[in-house]
């Protein structure tokens, strides 16, 4: 996804065969996380303030951290993004993230990730453009067959 | 008719194709500016990104009075997941049984 301009604001969404409970979970504990979030921790208490940080699971190195802003399990988590694992983006101000779970007829829960506040962030925003994509589709995965995708075979 | 069908339905037209590119170009635009680039109604505009969002290809926000269009590309990447690694996974294994085969026989 090279190609793509960077967006001040980036809209995400995937259709999942869970509850949304689950969904929640999956995006709160650090044994879900490591399965599809690029193999990284998720380390927070969800208390509004206190940091979110995404950690590199076999070298305790933080590459993502922020503060939760709103957490409404299992309806909703908002906080803020800064990715360290690059020098470029290390260097730009905190963007913002906001999970959004709705419970949709037959057992589908609707989840919608809004990455905005990318205004300040051109390399955090071309540097996440592909990668949400990536990690939606591996969070389907492992919620509805219980498995991690695949990794590249080649 | 199942989320692929959805999917795969609204990729099979030229006109949803190009407003998919126009938002890969730039996100976030209102149906005017999509018009404005096409020579089509503003009816007809409107059509095409339905059959857009209820393929979960566009996600609309609101802005104020505006209504913006954003870019979904996660279904596309569930497509390739589903439809495009598993063949590609294939071919490559049968290259690599040719290869071993041959060089078996050598």
């Amino acid at each position: 996804m090279s190609t793509m301009t960077e967006q001040a604001t980036q809209v995400y969404a995937v259709f999942i065969r869970a509850t949304p409970e689950q969904v929640w979970d999956a995006i709160t504990k650090p044994e879900f996380t490591t399965k599809y979030f690029h193999g990284t921790k998720i380390e927070s208490s969800f208390e509004p303030g206190t940091p979110y940080l995404s950690v590199a699971g076999d070298r305790d190195e933080t590459v993502v951290d922020g503060e939760i802003v709103e957490s409404d399990p299992p309806r909703m988590l908002r906080h803020t993004w800064r990715a360290l694992y690059d020098p470029e983006t290390a260097e730009e101000p905190h963007s913002r993230v906001t999970w959004e779970i709705e419970a949709q007829e037959g057992g589908v829960t609707k989840l919608t990730v809004t990455h905005d506040q990318l205004e300040a962030a051109p390399k955090t925003a071309e540097s996440v453009a592909g990668g949400w994509s990536y990690v939606l589709s591996g969070l389907k995965t492992l919620l509805e067959t219980g498995k991690p995708l695949s990794t590249e075979s080649m | 008719m199942t989320d692929d069908d959805r999917i795969f339905r609204a990729l099979a037209d030229p006109t949803r194709r190009h407003l998919l590119d126009r938002l890969f170009e730039r996100d976030g635009r209102t149906l005017t500016e999509l018009e404005s680039e096409l020579e089509m109604t503003r009816f007809g505009v409107m059509k095409h990104l339905r059959v857009l969002e209820e393929a979960g290809l566009v996600l609309t926000r609101r802005s104020g009075r505006e209504k913006l269009h954003y870019l979904n590309p996660v279904p596309i990447r569930l497509i390739h997941d589903r439809w495009i690694d598993k063949y590609r996974e294939r071919q490559v294994s049968a290259l690599a049984d040719l290869k071993s085969e041959l060089e078996d026989t050598a």
